[in-house]
């Protein structure tokens, strides 16, 4: 078998266990066609091919290192920051590559928004935190802030812990209050879609049952992606998962069949927790 | 796709000794069950009242078993959050257990039946010609159950199917037999009782076999993530056939 003849043959057991059959009756918000990253000399993704529904939760999970959150970068081009990194492939945002010449990387980003595992509030007040992307657009107007920075606050349930003291330092609020915060300060800018990764893994139980709740609220409006290293979070927050290993996109399917019936030895072997 | 061993590679050796030991407890549970089944077609043949009072004292020792394999179940449940396989293992267990339970019921019932005939009857024995037919479909239904739990554990779908196809034998079984004992009762109205009371034990080694066969449809269920109750058997093969 010649060299190329294997590469093939690796490409199409790398995505065989993708049931986008399961996706027929949504509306696809991202599209990754043929997709490798590499850092340097190294590959850190594979020839990913994946679409993600719009106005649904799709998490990606895996072990350490396996690229979920490089995936999850790229949606926004966040490698664009890391000097050794390069990308072959495309993703389609509503049909148009994110990775042509002419994005404006500045405007992928406001309407692909992203919140990081730690909570990275501003050295600002509240207000100002939530105002910061309108303010960056250019929009001061006080009223008209003022009705965003209330519906962005409501919108990611902190509202009514915060109403009294909007004009407070942020660094003073809770780590679960502050990921909430800057959930509020993403979807202030209106974007389409939310990239978590990893939003409660720094958070105490209940801290992290009021971010589940509202991913589960905001998936009405957005397209959400996350990462996490829970599993059970994983299953109770979204819809389709994805199983990554080492650089590859092993399996996606319903939640549901992903952790009922996976098809894949790998996905049941690291869902279960047992030695690869 | 399940394999065998499969409960043993969990990185938690804590998590693999707890599935193993629940797995063991049902088999032990389903070896006690099929004791009862034996022993009451025993008790039935040889009308046995000594006999039929043991096994009816020892379906609390099925009904303990059924409670404190649910318990540890639910603690599974609650402490570990199974998922796939495993998930599918620890409910597979715990509708197996309520089946095994039944079929300890159902054995129990036959003693009683005994117990009945053999104290209330002595005038008009019934001969042994009409328990021959109902221990020899005792037998079936008990090697069906053997047969299952066998496929259980040994996660094996093939012969869970093989299983599932024996239960049309059993309900033919019990078929001729209701007719048989209708013909008994027609000869000589005397033996209506006595009759009823075998008819009613026939019907109990029916529903065993129905039992049996549930537990063939969560064996299937467990190894390949399909449901295939309520289908019927050339559905199930076709089902588990098209992995």
């Amino acid at each position: 078998m010649t060299a190329e003849a294997q590469l093939d043959l690796s490409q199409e057991t790398s995505n065989d266990g993708l049931n986008l059959a399961a996706l027929k009756d949504e509306k696809i918000c991202l599209e990754v066609e043929d997709l490798n990253l590499f850092y340097g000399e190294k590959q850190a993704l594979h020839n990913i091919n994946l679409q993600i529904p719009e106005k649904k939760v799709t998490a990606f999970i895996g072990p350490s290192g396996c690229g979920k959150s490089t995936l999850l970068r790229c949606f926004n081009r966040m490698n664009d920051l890391v000097d050794i990194a390069r990308v072959e492939g495309a993703i389609k945002l509503n049909g148009s590559n994110i990775y042509e010449k002419d994005v404006n990387v500045a405007d992928l980003r406001r309407n692909v928004g992203m919140v990081f595992q730690k909570p990275n509030p501003f050295p600002k007040s509240i207000y100002e935190n939530v105002a910061y992307g309108l303010r960056l657009q250019g929009i001061n107007k006080r009223s008209v802030l003022d009705e965003v920075v209330e519906w962005a606050l409501k919108g990611a349930a902190l509202w009514d812990e915060v109403k009294d003291r909007l004009d407070d330092n942020a660094l003073g609020m809770s780590g679960g209050q502050q990921q909430r915060l800057v959930i509020a300060r993403s979807i202030a800018v209106q974007p389409e879609v939310l990239l978590l990764d990893e939003p409660a893994s720094a958070l105490d139980p209940i801290s992290t049952l009021k971010i589940e709740e509202l991913i589960h609220d905001l998936k009405d409006q957005y397209t959400i992606v996350i990462v996490t290293h829970n599993m059970q979070q994983a299953a109770r927050v979204s819809d389709y998962t994805a199983f990554m290993y080492m650089g590859d996109m092993v399996e996606f399917d319903t939640t549901d069949t992903i952790f009922t019936n996976p098809s894949k030895k790998k996905t049941e072997d690291y869902i279960t927790g047992r030695y690869g | 796709m399940m394999e065998k061993g499969q409960f043993t590679k969990h990185i938690s050796q804590k998590f693999n000794d707890e599935l193993e030991n629940v797995r063991q407890r049902v088999l032990t549970m389903g070896g006690m069950v099929e004791e009862q089944i034996e022993q009451s077609m025993e008790a039935l043949s040889s009308l046995d009242p000594e006999l039929a009072e043991e096994i009816i004292e020892r379906d609390e020792k099925v009904n303990a078993y059924e409670v404190s394999i649910d318990e540890e179940c639910t603690r599974i449940l609650a402490k570990r959050q199974p998922a796939a396989g495993d998930l599918r293992l620890v409910v597979a267990i715990i509708k197996t257990i309520t089946d095994l339970e039944r079929i300890g019921d159902e054995a129990e019932k036959i003693a009683r039946m005994a117990n009945h005939i053999a104290i209330s009857m002595e005038n008009v024995m019934p001969s042994k010609k009409q328990f021959g037919a109902v221990v020899h479909l005792g037998n079936h239904v008990k090697t069906m159950l053997h047969e299952a739990l066998d496929a259980f554990a040994r996660l094996d779908v093939d012969a869970a199917l093989k299983v599932a196809q024996k239960e049309k034998t059993a309900d033919k079984e019990y078929n001729a037999i209701t007719r048989q004992l209708i013909t008994y009762m027609m000869e000589d109205p005397r033996s209506i009782s006595a009759a009823m009371d075998v008819m009613w034990s026939a019907r109990a080694l029916e529903r065993i076999g129905d039992h049996a066969r549930n537990i063939c449809e969560y064996v299937i269920y467990l190894v390949e993530g399909k449901d295939v109750r309520h289908v019927s058997l050339a559905e199930m093969e076709q089902l588990t056939q098209g992995k």
